[in-house]
């Protein structure tokens, strides 16, 4: 049986209450009868045999590119960049689809006879990735071959002496990416793309570049010009990383992308509730509910976060492309659409989502509040073509407990930026002033480099990532959430979807027309 | 007349130290060695000294610590009982009439009648006199602590020298006076602390202490980021009105001197810098805030303790290793600004005018109701307030 397309709901009086995520934990909330759930379609199956469909993907690659085979000569430098721990949400079971890619590139090299390989982890200004999540991502036998050699790293944005300014785009942005890769004969960039924004250009453009070079595009007026940046051809974003990557490739930089898609097949068993459709809920659906969360809301904070981050999503390859990086991109979207779009008729006053505990950024961590905001206002907000799921003016109503809780070690400049910048503005237009000094400060810089810390600057982009929804919105509500620390953010807080609802009349007006997202499985709204 | 004493009352002192410590500061007075009375005004001790009538008389950390048990044994004997306490007092001269002074409540060598004066004294840096234990009068290291001379806690008064009195201008309301004198220790703070002009200056504490030494700081020095740490809302709000670049509250202020010396941060947990801070003045005085300033100090930097500090633990490593100098002010005197000696208190006199220190003032008691004056005070910063003080004057006399 095919899986069933995407569904809107409308919700009456004999609709159960609606899941929303909320951190760590849940709600069930009901909503006013009228509004419009949008569910996403049901995942598609996965490949029978992912390691033929890598083989035949290399061996027949897109847009003019050669057999990746015919590119391998021995003498030659390789090196293999792959998406970092961002990717995919949650962790996908092992084996990993970068170590299935990997593995089948690495070993067409050894038939070849290359012997100079280096494996990159394409970092950008995240944090460095731990033994655990590199051996996870590659498999034991990749990392236990490559790093005690010092052939597998991760991309150092702040190691001038591994960067290479390759020139500038037509309208003057640096392109400066990781010296390796540019120098060497091939570059093969093994991408899992999650969502429509994901690869591309933006995989080396962004993934192996410096501040010197992100800062053309990670800024807020670029982000404000991304109507959404999960549709690429009304993205700024990847506009500018589309003219940065034909800079690659006019300096000479050979790159093969690789670019593999999952199912949204996202958690295992004892979570299966979370996808299934709430008024389809078996008993043992209901049970699982009200055994999950009563266990999540009476365990620790820390304990129920270490048992969400322990989790290991069942997703699965759908489909993997080679070759040229705009043919390969180009298919790659229309699988990425073909398994999460969904249809929905005209704009709604008011949307409502619920966050869950995990976002690219804090894997293994803590959503703290600057990252709710981004993952609701940045990522949720942007799943969309054409027209936003909500009106200019509208209002979204978001579910988490946003705590005043941060990383130390992971996000040590997020405090700070709390602390201090949204403390003076939560415009992201005024917030460039303090950028510079976030960007250069020496202790950032080490912890970045030296620890598993994200790059000073690295907050002030999650904030650009909301420039487009905070231009286009009337209010912002968090439901649920730490009072003081959703004041800071800008935004109002609720106690109760009720309160919620009410606080939001004020904004768009009495009786609001409202559209929730309801994830898992992730969706993106077609808008007509 | 009605007069608040504290007497020597070992099991009253320590009653009052573990009242404190279950119910908080300024709520043990019911069982602390302070009582409500009657007395007489004290005599005079001699020629060149005065009775002074109090209008309103402040409640000082140091008063606080007195009564909930907790001021520190050094001051044991440097003390006489029974003493009345007060010492920021404008009051009413007896003799001539009406004249409203402030006290300058240490009492050195001058009012001692001790002579040569210490060394001290001679420089007119009386609060280092080194004979306030010695000299025709009790032990006592100002006024509100030597039985001899009355405090400002009394309707019957006190009793000062000449050398003590300023007098207090006509234009000055009574409650812009009654903070000079904890304005001449926060003056003579800024000044002891030093500061370069351009230097990072942070400032432990937003109470009366920390705020007054924030307002001389911005007056009497050119910091070039003035950092405060308060701990309540209405703190950080005067903190910004009287001089502050940027106020925080106490958990987040290393952070923000680290983001300006933009140091290192050598440990998450002992939040200890690399840089930091040129200067930090601890106005707290607990083993925390002096522990926070050694570690947002940079090296060779000064932390000047102004909060008055008790029995503390401290790890002193990094003293030692960055070499920093910790150095300490204690109320007021002469100072020496711009090539030129000035009084305390003529400069604090300046410093309250200027940024109308008057509206400090949160609260006027009538002695009677000492126990919830103590207690306002005790909680000044949770409750909205800064300074509390009793209100001694005869109805219809404030000005």
């Amino acid at each position: 049986m095919s899986p069933r397309p995407g569904f809107v709901l409308e919700v009456d009086g004999s609709t159960p209450p609606t899941l929303f995520w909320h951190g760590e934990g849940f709600r069930l909330e009901r909503l006013p009868v009228g509004s419009r759930v949008l569910y996403a379609p049901e995942p598609f199956d996965a490949l029978e045999d992912p390691m033929a469909a890598i083989r035949r993907a290399l061996e027949n690659p897109l847009g003019g590119s050669e057999p990746l085979r015919a590119l391998l000569r021995p003498g030659m430098r390789l090196t293999i960049a792959f998406d970092d721990v961002s990717l995919p949400l949650p962790p996908m079971r092992r084996p990993d689809n970068r170590q299935l890619v990997i593995e089948q590139v690495l070993d067409l090299a050894a038939e070849a006879g290359v012997d100079d390989v280096v494996l990159i982890a394409a970092l950008s200004l995240h944090r460095r990735m731990t033994e655990a999540e590199l051996r996870h991502a590659l498999g034991d036998r990749i990392y236990d071959a490559f790093e005690p050699h010092g052939l597998l790293t991760q991309h150092d944005a702040e190691d001038p002496s591994n960067l290479v300014h390759l020139g500038a785009t037509e309208l003057g942005e640096d392109v400066e990416i990781n010296r390796r890769a540019a120098e060497s004969d091939l570059l093969v960039y093994v991408n899992i793309n999650l969502v429509a924004m994901d690869g591309g250009h933006k995989s080396v453009a962004t993934g192996l570049a410096s501040y010197r070079s992100l800062r053309h595009h990670h800024n807020a007026r670029t982000m404000a010009r991304s109507r959404s940046f999960m549709d690429q051809h009304r993205s700024e974003l990847h506009s500018s990383n589309w003219r940065m990557g034909r800079v690659i490739r006019d300096s000479g930089v050979k790159v093969f992308q690789i670019e593999t898609t999952l199912n949204t097949d996202t958690f295992p068993e004892q979570f299966r509730f979370l996808q299934r459709r709430e008024w389809e809920w078996s008993l043992a659906d209901r049970a699982g509910f009200l055994a999950t969360s009563k266990a999540l809301s009476r365990t620790p904070d820390r304990v129920a976060r270490s048992i969400l981050h322990g989790v290991r999503s069942p997703h699965r390859m759908t489909s993997v492309q080679a070759g040229e990086v705009e043919a390969v991109h180009a298919r790659t979207t229309e699988n990425v659409y073909a398994q999460q779009l969904v249809e929905i008729e005209g704009q709604a006053d008011v949307l409502t989502m619920g966050l869950p505990y995990i976002c690219p950024y804090n894997v293994n961590s803590i959503m703290n509040p600057v990252l709710v905001a981004c993952l609701g206002l940045g990522y949720f907000f942007n799943l969309y073509r054409g027209e936003p799921l909500v009106r200019e003016g509208g209002v979204v109503i978001m579910s988490h407990p946003t705590p005043w809780s941060f990383h130390p070690g992971h996000h040590p400049s997020y405090i700070d930026f709390f602390e201090q910048v949204l403390a003076d503005t939560t415009d992201p237009a005024q917030i460039g002033k303090y950028e510079e000094a976030y960007a250069t400060d020496p202790w950032y810089v080490h912890l970045y480099r030296t620890g598993h810390a994200y790059h000073g600057v690295h907050p002030f982009y999650m904030w650009y990532w909301c420039a487009h929804a905070l231009e286009h919105l009337g209010a912002v509500i968090v439901l649920g959430g730490d009072r003081a620390a959703v004041r800071r953010l800008g935004f109002k807080p609720a106690s109760s979807m009720a309160d919620a609802l009410e606080m939001a009349s004020d904004v768009v007006g009495r009786d609001p027309s409202v559209t929730h997202l309801h994830t898992p499985p992730l969706l993106m709204a077609q808008v007509k | 007349m009605r007069t608040l004493i504290f007497e020597r009352n070992l099991a009253r002192f320590a009653a009052s130290r573990v009242a404190s410590s279950l119910a908080g500061s300024g709520r043990a007075a019911r069982v602390s060695p302070l009582r409500l009375t009657d007395s007489e005004p004290p005599p005079l001790p001699g020629p060149g000294w005065y009775r002074v009538r109090p209008l309103l008389a402040g409640i000082c950390g140091s008063d606080l610590a007195t009564v909930d048990g907790r001021s520190s044994r050094y001051f044991e004997d440097l003390v006489s009982f029974p003493f009345v306490p007060g010492h920021e007092v404008v009051g009413e001269l007896e003799e001539p009439a009406g004249a409203r002074v402030v006290v300058q409540a240490v009492i050195g060598c001058v009012a001692r009648g001790i002579e040569p004066p210490c060394e001290a004294c001679a420089e007119g840096r009386v609060g280092g006199c080194e004979r306030v234990a010695f000299g025709h009068l009790s032990p006592g290291i100002q006024i509100g602590y030597c039985s001899d001379t009355g405090g400002g806690w009394s309707a019957a008064g006190l009793v000062a020298h000449e050398s003590q009195l300023h007098a207090v201008a006509d234009d000055m309301g009574d409650e812009e006076a009654v903070m000079i004198e904890p304005t001449a220790c926060a003056v003579h703070a800024a000044l002891a602390s030093k500061v370069e002009p351009g230097d990072t200056v942070a400032v432990l504490g937003a109470g009366t202490l920390g705020l007054t030494t924030l307002a001389a700081l911005r007056s009497l020095t050119e910091p070039g980021s003035l950092f405060a740490g308060a701990k309540h809302e209405h703190q950080r709000r005067w903190a910004r009105e009287l001089g502050a670049d940027a106020v925080l509250p106490p958990d987040q202020l290393g952070r923000a001197v680290r983001r300006r010396s933009r140091s290192l941060t050598v440990s998450e947990r002992s939040r200890q810098l690399t840089g930091g801070a040129d200067v930090v003045v601890d106005c707290v005085g607990s083993t925390e805030s002096l522990a926070e300033a050694l570690a947002m100090v940079r090296p060779r930097g000064r932390v000047v303790l102004v909060g008055m500090p008790g029995k503390s633990k401290v790890d002193l490593a990094s003293l030692w290793h960055r070499e920093v100098v910790l150095t300490a002010a204690y109320a007021y005197g002469v100072e020496q600004v711009a090539g030129r000696s000035v009084s305390s208190f003529e400069l604090a006199a300046g410093v309250v005018s200027e940024y109308r220190l008057g509206r400090l003032v949160s609260a006027l008691y009538p002695l009677e109701r000492f126990e919830e004056a103590l207690e306002h005070a005790g909680a000044a910063g949770s409750r909205g307030a800064v300074k509390i003080a009793f209100d001694l004057r005869r109805k219809g006399s404030a000005r």
